[in-house]
């Protein structure tokens, strides 16, 4: 039934829909709602959960962490200083091999102190062994939950829901939450394989010694790699059952006719989208290719969809400092080096710490492309704030 | 508190659930300890340990020494990695099922100091274990805050200047229902503390002096001579704290200087180097003094 409701409050309510046994989370703007939506659904009795308020990020990761090693289907969200505080234990669950799914209210990182949204947080994770399925809107934040836990328990890998933070979390829009009936027939209960348990004592965390440790994170890439057949068939299943496409490796609008290909991922390609139905209306031919699955990369369908492209340019909240866009990388890599000659791969870094990208910044960045390739350039920088010595 | 026979707590559990095939060195009060805390515990124990010298010298794959199951996966976590098991056990209506968390000191007073505050202000069921061997000795004996005055690590050359942080009393002040201190020395005492323990709900905190041969400077063979002189002099008091209130304090029977104790370590031979270092000698006494009256030794 399609509601007018809160992007958090349509999680919340999605994700205990799913039926999680342990939540753990620490409070840190703008995932709040979330976990303050969650407590109440357990608190009255909706969700029979364990819900372990605790001390810091690190203690809920940990808490997590304990209760999936113990068998427990279990979830958190965070953003921003909340998951780097966590990295040591983001790392640890993929090693682990732990279905956990966190949400990342996606957050910009100080310093200078910042709540509001850029991607930043979960890139700094992008390389821990967690599938990063990222979301346009609120109603495949609430569809992505669902496909989360599947897809966890299914390949034994961690998976992140990002959405952006305030833009997606706080903003009001219809969504369809699925009833209890639908969710259950999609997601059954939780069959947890590796546990402790006295019953069948193991050890679950062992240190491996050079003879052993390469081979366990070449397992943990290749597990990375084949979830990519996991993550497109649950969006498809989900699409049967649900009725609506959400989630899979990539999305596509108005590529195929394209000259110019915007790639972004996250909420702003809703803006995208609008622009190009503008541009259109003026006679303008371009195109979107919206990354849902940033992690693993959807490396062969960016070939394989844009192998005929020559102008491309990728939008990104994210930046890797000294080097440039990490979206962008990722795209070129995406093309072997001798095709590359002709392609024109354009960079932007936009939004960082919650500034506004409007259809104009992302009209004059098609323009600037259309003319001539752009290595890296800072959508809507003002230069007059920034000192000559540092420009 | 569920009822055991006297005779019940005061047996020696000997099950071999840890043990076999551990890689610790001659002497080590942790293996010691570890194993006489799982088998007092028994074959339903989960045990949640912290990165250190136990799950170094215990867990190399494909050879660990445990025989009930055994979760690790960071240094400062082991007090909510063990809330969180005990969060599933709650939610997947398991159990009863005995969970100990276990560590060093440094994963336990300094790194996951604030992890096992976590752990108690939340009351889980939950017994954390702390083998204290009073400094870093997995990564080469650097000091900790339970490196006690005078001693010598490799990152206090000159005989540490501060005090040891008073966990158990700490421990107690969270409002926990059992606090103990215990040493390896006496296998009837320690395994009685566990199983006492492990019959209270609620969170629980036992600490243990495991003395570490490589680290103190003693010889293997004195771990369980050198742990009676940390009692006999005062500066290791044996207690239980039970809802708050004192009790079994281990009296001394005969009061030892501390320099008896001091002197069977090597780091503490500085302290008594050419013409010694007879203020700080006097300060430990003071500190054993202070033991003696404040726990009416």
């Amino acid at each position: 039934m399609l509601k007018q409701i809160e992007g958090s409050h349509a999680v919340a309510e999605v994700v205990a829909k799913c039926r999680p046994n342990v939540i753990s989370a620490y409070p840190i703007t703008p995932q709040t709602h979330i976990v303050e939506d969650l407590a109440s659904i357990v608190g009255n009795g909706e969700l029979d959960a364990e819900y372990v308020n605790v001390e810091s990020e690190f203690s809920a990761a940990s808490v997590v962490l304990g209760a999936s090693a113990a068998g427990a289907r279990a979830y958190s969200a965070t953003t921003s200083q909340g998951l780097l505080l966590m990295s040591e234990v983001i790392y640890c669950i993929a090693g682990m091999r732990l279905p956990i799914v966190f949400t990342i209210a996606n957050r910009a990182i100080s310093a200078p102190l910042s709540i509001w949204n850029d991607q930043q947080d979960s890139m700094a994770l992008r390389d821990s062994g967690w599938i990063q399925l990222h979301a346009e809107d609120n109603q495949e934040a609430a569809d992505l939950h669902i496909q989360a836990f599947k897809i966890a328990e299914e390949t034994h890998l961690p998976v992140m829901v990002c959405m952006d933070g305030f833009i997606l979390t706080h903003a009001f829009e219809p969504v369809d939450v699925p009833d209890q009936k639908q969710v259950d027939s999609f997601l059954p209960p939780f069959q947890p394989t590796n546990i402790v348990d006295p019953r069948w004592p193991r050890g679950i965390g062992l240190f491996a010694d050079p003879r052993f440790y390469l081979e366990t994170r070449y397992i943990l890439h290749r597990a990375m790699e084949k979830s990519e057949k996991t993550i497109k068939k649950v969006s498809q299943d989900f699409a049967k059952t649900f009725g609506r496409d959400s989630g899979g490796f990539i999305k596509t609008y108005k590529l195929k006719k394209a000259d110019v290909v915007i790639i972004s991922m996250g909420s702003l390609v809703g803006t995208i989208k609008d622009l190009i139905d503008q541009l259109e209306d003026e006679g303008k031919k371009v195109g979107l290719l919206q990354i849902c699955s940033y992690r693993p990369f959807p490396r062969k369908e960016v070939y394989n969809t844009l192998k005929n492209k020559m102008n491309i340019v990728v939008v990104e909240k994210s930046i890797s400092l000294g080097r440039g866009g990490i979206l962008a990388s990722d795209v070129r890599w995406s093309f072997p080096r001798h095709e590359k000659k002709d392609r024109n791969i354009s960079s932007f870094i936009a939004g960082l710490g919650g500034r506004n990208i409007t259809k104009n910044d992302l009209r004059h960045m098609v323009e600037k492309v259309e003319k001539e390739p752009v290595e890296l350039e800072f959508l809507g920088l003002k230069k007059e704030l920034i000192a000559k010595k540092d420009l | 508190m569920m009822n055991q026979s006297a005779e019940e707590l005061n047996k020696i559990e000997k099950k071999d659930l840890f043990g076999s095939g551990h890689r610790a060195c001659g002497g080590c009060g942790q293996a010691l300890a570890a194993r006489l805390v799982q088998d007092a515990s028994g074959e339903n124990t989960i045990a949640c340990v912290a990165t250190g010298c136990l799950e170094v010298f215990s867990s190399p794959y494909p050879d660990p020494a445990w025989r009930v199951p055994f979760l690790h996966s960071l240094f400062e976590n082991a007090s909510a990695v063990a809330s969180g098991v005990e969060a599933a056990y709650k939610a997947l209506k398991k159990g009863p099922v005995n969970i100990i968390a276990q560590g060093g000191d440094g994963s336990t007073a300094d790194i996951g100091f604030q992890s096992i505050s976590g752990m108690f202000e939340r009351g889980h069921n939950v017994l954390y274990v702390c083998y204290d061997n009073e400094a870093y000795m997995n990564t080469g004996v650097q000091r900790s805050s339970f490196t006690p005055l005078g001693a010598r690590t490799t990152t206090t050359p000159t005989g540490n200047k501060t005090r040891k942080k008073n966990l158990p009393l700490i421990a107690a002040d969270h409002g926990i229902p059992y606090v103990a201190t215990a040493t390896v020395d006496d296998f009837r005492d320690l395994q009685r503390k566990v199983k006492t323990a492990l019959s209270i709900e609620g969170p629980k905190y036992i600490h243990i002096l495991a003395p570490c041969p490589l680290g103190w400077g003693h010889p293997g063979e004195l771990t369980v001579q050198v742990c009676r002189l940390a009692k006999d002099t005062g500066l290791f008091p044996i207690y239980e704290i039970i809802d708050g209130k004192l009790t079994n304090v281990r009296k001394i029977q005969t009061k030892v200087p501390v320099q008896e104790y001091l002197k069977l370590q090597g780091r503490f031979s500085h302290l008594f180097k050419k013409g010694g270092s007879p203020k700080v000698i006097a300060e430990i006494q003071e500190i054993a003094n202070q033991n003696i009256e404040r726990f009416n030794l």
